[in-house]
């Protein structure tokens, strides 16, 4: 109870801290003179103020120095928790939303999911949308610093292989001694990004406004956007080119950013072998994408094939989820394949979701092994991830971390399944929301939304989203009893 | 000359017989412990002091005052790089050497010039003896191969066979075989003994030939003594040791090599150093784990572990199994001069690669090389000629004219960039670069002696 309360204190002053969010949207809403949706985001920091400072209050003499597992209750508490605080704006200013569609459009934007129950997104007011995407990004912020920072040193899922110090892929990763500075360098590394993005997508023609809320949802790589039509809305190749590459930008480790920025030299990318790897399979899917549906005849030349294949795979593999053509109605090859790349593309430390591309390699070079040993039974033959050995811990961490993530898609795809949703609809949802991706196929495919999904089948989708977010374990282990054993 | 030789360990002990043996020189072994000097004393004609070699008053007993050469060998680098800044600031010893192994010192080029460590020359053992492996395997049927002149001449010894163009023929056939090729033959030797080298001397199967080519010549005067074969390219070493580490580290990249390592921990240790070596755990003279990795198809099977016992078992186990050629690290002279030729291919001796280092530095006159051959009984030497020729006894004289002890001949003389073979009538100029070959190593005196320009 002692940890609970000291965790209750922590949250409390995030959520003071983040009712400034909120000043966003209210700046926005007076700019542009939607005074009467305000209501909702006053509501909403002020609740957060009050909560928070209330909560810093009442658990004074049970604050304390976190312990490294307290982490795993407090990632859990403040996910949820800010989750319902931002949901609170919606369900005030847009009538008729229930709280579990309001909940749902807030955990997708937290998650960098970017899936969207809400349609008739052109004319929402502004102050909202801009809301939704600085969720997003907000989010993804946090996962950053989540990765970075503090799942390494809980070794997560097989994430100790990050932690500064250790031997490792990256073992000059070591970008600040504190955490607090860390976590600083990273930010500045990321809202430098966004900025760039901004001016990249305003300067290749989209509005302001868009180009803001679009830069938000592309760094997050969350898929938001503020048209139903999503990116086909732009019709203009240059703006899906600067989102091409500011995705693949989102999708590298920031940790690997921020090195090859303080040193200037571009060759930390080569040697960084998740995105050395994530790329080669990106750029190789983009090719094998195009050539097919152009064989296939979806479109007239092979030019415009290639525009929308890269924009589609990239999108994907990078678990944005913009949508600049409808790929639901590709050969089915297609599809398929954008959700496997989903799966295993993403680097760490990125604001990308999935099984992450460290441990695809790991897992592929574990295979290999596993058949070295078959022909050379007394060979000794350590897994190798750019030229360091890899602890067979880490290697267990990363099975179980693959267990726990396929166990997790078909318990949540067999109760979608169970409310009555067919089969390709469920399991592409449950992939997708994992992944935090966004669209998946069917009834929520890429020209679609989720609207169509009940009150039941949105909350296990936010299940999905949430567990894919927090990398599983972080929620899991606080369901086994030893962790709340004395 | 006065050496102190600081630790008695297994390079000590060969390079203090080496060094005491020649009567010039005076040698005084320091070592901690006492047991192995007691030991060394009984056997070796020189002087022993108890200590910490590092320590000012253990040096100063040992006469460091008016020692010529300080030859730190003990086995820690760090001991040896601090006796030799001591010796250099206390006393101003004129010639420093330290075995130093890690590379993470000797990668470092700027700490051994001037004004940094007090080391004049730095050895590395291991290094040595794999870098010899390495350019063994590079010519294949190569029992001995050293460098003279920077690399611009070899000497290469090599056991004949019948299928060697020349074998059964004369000597000066090879003239007619290879008549733009550079080549001399400097020694043969039949059953153990030296055989006089003339034109007219028939070459026998089974004989031991060292003969002098410039590099680029060498392959094809090989293939006059013994068929060409095919290079390695898949090599099996046993024992993961600093030389198997480093010797597979070299050759990974162009050949395929697998490693057995006796201890699960070191084995480990190194597959996470080696990239495409495959590492194995377990016994080298295990025949099972031979068979099962194919030693019947390894051209070439190296035994390089600590234990010369095991090396010499497992080797012969290897060729039996299959292994083209088997070679074996053997630090006794007397096992090598057992195992050579009849159970094994190739015996390496670390000390006879190593000391020479040491000897190019002890001997009078301007030696710069100096490689033990056959187990220490001979000597190829790289001496520089100074002087005019009224003060040297070798400057402007034709080679039939210079006096050279019994056993020894100069086979090479390299001239600048040019490789000159020896012939009767060839003149030596100031400055040249002498190759010669001793027999007989106990003439070594006479043979520096005649290189000192007398001033």
């Amino acid at each position: 109870m002692r940890s609970l309360l000291g965790v209750l204190s922590i949250f409390g002053s995030l959520l003071t801290g983040f009712a400034l969010l909120f000043l966003l949207p209210v700046l926005t809403g007076l700019l542009y003179g939607e005074i009467a949706s305000l209501r909702g985001f006053v509501a909403g920091a002020a609740i957060c103020v009050a909560a928070g400072l209330l909560l810093r209050l009442a658990t004074r003499p049970y604050r304390y120095d976190l312990r490294p597992r307290d982490a795993y209750l407090l990632i859990t508490v403040s996910w949820l928790a800010i989750g319902a605080v931002a949901a609170v704006p919606l369900l005030i200013d847009l009538p008729g939303l229930s709280f579990t569609r309001a909940y749902f459009e807030a955990m997708s934007g937290l998650s960098t999911t970017g899936a969207t129950q809400l349609s008739g997104l052109d004319t929402l007011p502004h102050s909202i949308n801009i809301w939704r995407h600085s969720l997003s990004w907000v989010g993804g912020m946090g996962i950053i610093v989540l990765a970075v920072a503090i799942l390494p040193l809980l070794g997560v899922g097989g994430m100790q292989l990050y932690r500064a110090g250790a031997p490792g892929t990256v073992k000059d990763a070591k970008l600040a001694p504190r955490i607090t500075e860390t976590a600083r360098a990273l930010g500045a590394v990321y809202v430098g990004l966004t900025a760039a993005c901004a001016v990249a997508l305003w300067a290749a023609g989209m509005g302001l406004f868009d180009a803001i809320c679009h830069a938000f949802s592309t760094l997050a790589l969350g898929g938001f956007s503020t048209h139903d039509a999503n990116i086909a809305y732009f019709h203009s190749p240059l703006i899906e080119l600067v989102l091409m590459i500011f995705m693949l930008i989102a999708a590298v480790n920031f940790a690997t950013h921020f090195i090859a920025l303080r040193k200037g030299d571009l060759q930390v990318y080569r040697r960084d072998p998740e995105a050395r790897w994530m790329l080669l399979l990106i750029l190789g899917s983009c090719v094998l994408v195009a050539a097919f549906i152009d064989i296939r005849h979806v479109y007239p030349d092979f030019f415009v094939s290639l525009r929308y294949a890269a924009f589609s795979v990239i999108s994907m593999a990078t678990d944005s989820g913009f949508v600049s053509a409808n790929y639901g109605v590709w050969p089915t090859f297609v599809p398929l394949w954008l959700l496997f790349l989903s799966c295993l593309c993403a680097c760490t430390g990125s604001t990308g979701g999935g099984i992450k591309m460290f441990r695809s390699l790991i897992l592929f070079k574990q295979s290999l092994r596993e058949m070295f040993t078959l022909v050379h039974p007394q060979a000794i033959t350590p897994l190798k991830i750019a030229g360091q050995a890899v602890p067979n811990g880490v290697v267990y961490s990363v099975l179980a971390f693959i267990f726990l993530y396929f166990m997790t898609i078909a318990v949540l795809t067999f109760a979608l399944l169970i409310s009555g949703l067919d089969f390709m609809s469920a399991l592409s949802g449950i992939v997708a929301c994992i992944n935090n991706a966004g669209p998946g196929l069917n009834l929520v495919g890429p020209s679609s939304n989720y609207s169509t999904l009940n009150d039941f089948q949105s909350w296990v989708c936010i299940a999905g989203m949430f567990l894919g977010r927090v990398e599983i374990i972080t929620v899991a282990v606080l369901f086994t009893p030893t962790f709340w054993r004395k | 000359m006065k050496i102190l030789i600081l630790g008695a360990g297994q390079v000590g002990r060969t390079a203090a017989y080496h060094l005491s043996r020649e009567p010039a020189n005076e040698v005084t072994v320091v070592d901690t412990n006492e047991d192995v000097l007691r030991d060394l004393q009984d056997r070796l004609d020189v002087r022993a002091v108890a200590g910490n070699g590092a320590y000012p008053a253990v040096l100063e007993t040992a006469g460091i005052a008016d020692t010529d050469i300080l030859v730190a060998l003990t086995n820690s680098d760090e001991i040896n790089i601090v006796a030799c800044e001591i010796a250099h600031t206390l006393w101003r010893t004129p010639t420093k050497i330290a075995r130093i192994r890690a590379p993470e010192y000797t990668s470092r080029e700027q700490l051994f010039t001037e004004n940094a460590l007090a080391v004049d020359v730095w050895i590395s053992p291991e290094q040595l003896v794999t870098e010899y492996i390495a350019r063994l395997l590079s010519y294949p049927g190569a029992l001995q191969v050293v460098d003279f002149a920077d690399g611009r001449v070899q000497l290469v010894g090599v056991r004949t066979r019948r299928d060697g163009l020349l074998v059964g023929r004369e000597l000066r056939a090879l003239r007619e075989h290879l008549p733009d090729t550079e080549a001399r033959v400097a020694a043969i030797y039949r059953n153990e003994r030296l055989v006089p080298a003339s034109g007219d001397t028939v070459i026998e199967e089974d004989d031991e030939i060292f003969f002098v080519a410039a590099s680029d010549d060498l392959r094809r005067v090989l293939a006059e003594l013994r068929r060409s074969e095919d290079p390695v390219r898949r090599l099996v070493i046993a024992g993961g040791g600093n030389i198997g580490l480093r010797l597979a580290r070299t050759l990974e990249k162009s050949n395929q090599v697998k490693l057995i390592e006796r201890d699960a921990q070191r084995a480990r240790r190194i597959s996470e150093i080696l990239e495409n070596t495959i590492v194995l755990n377990g016994d080298a003279a295990d025949e099972e784990l031979l068979v099962e990795e194919n030693i019947d198809s390894a051209d070439v099977f190296a035994a390089l572990t600590n234990s010369e016992e095991a090396n010499v078992l497992s080797a012969m186990l290897a060729k039996r199994l299959g292994a083209r050629r088997v070679m074996a690290l053997i630090n006794r002279p007397s096992y090598g001069q057992l195992m050579e030729n009849h159970s094994l291919d190739i015996v390496i001796s670390p000390q006879t690669i190593t000391i020479g280092t040491l000897l190019a530095h002890v001997r009078r006159g301007d030696v710069v090389r100096v490689h033990s051959l056959r187990r220490g009984a001979a000597e190829a030497i790289e001496a520089v000629v100074h002087g005019t020729h009224s003060r040297s006894r070798v400057v402007g004289r034709a080679l039939e004219q210079i006096e050279l002890p019994q056993g020894a001949s100069i086979v090479a003389i390299v001239r600048g960039d040019r490789v000159i073979m020896a012939h009767h009538d060839t003149t030596i100029e100031a400055e040249d670069h002498v190759i010669l070959f001793l027999s007989d190593r106990r003439h070594i005196d006479a043979v520096s002696r005649l290189f000192q320009s007398e001033s």
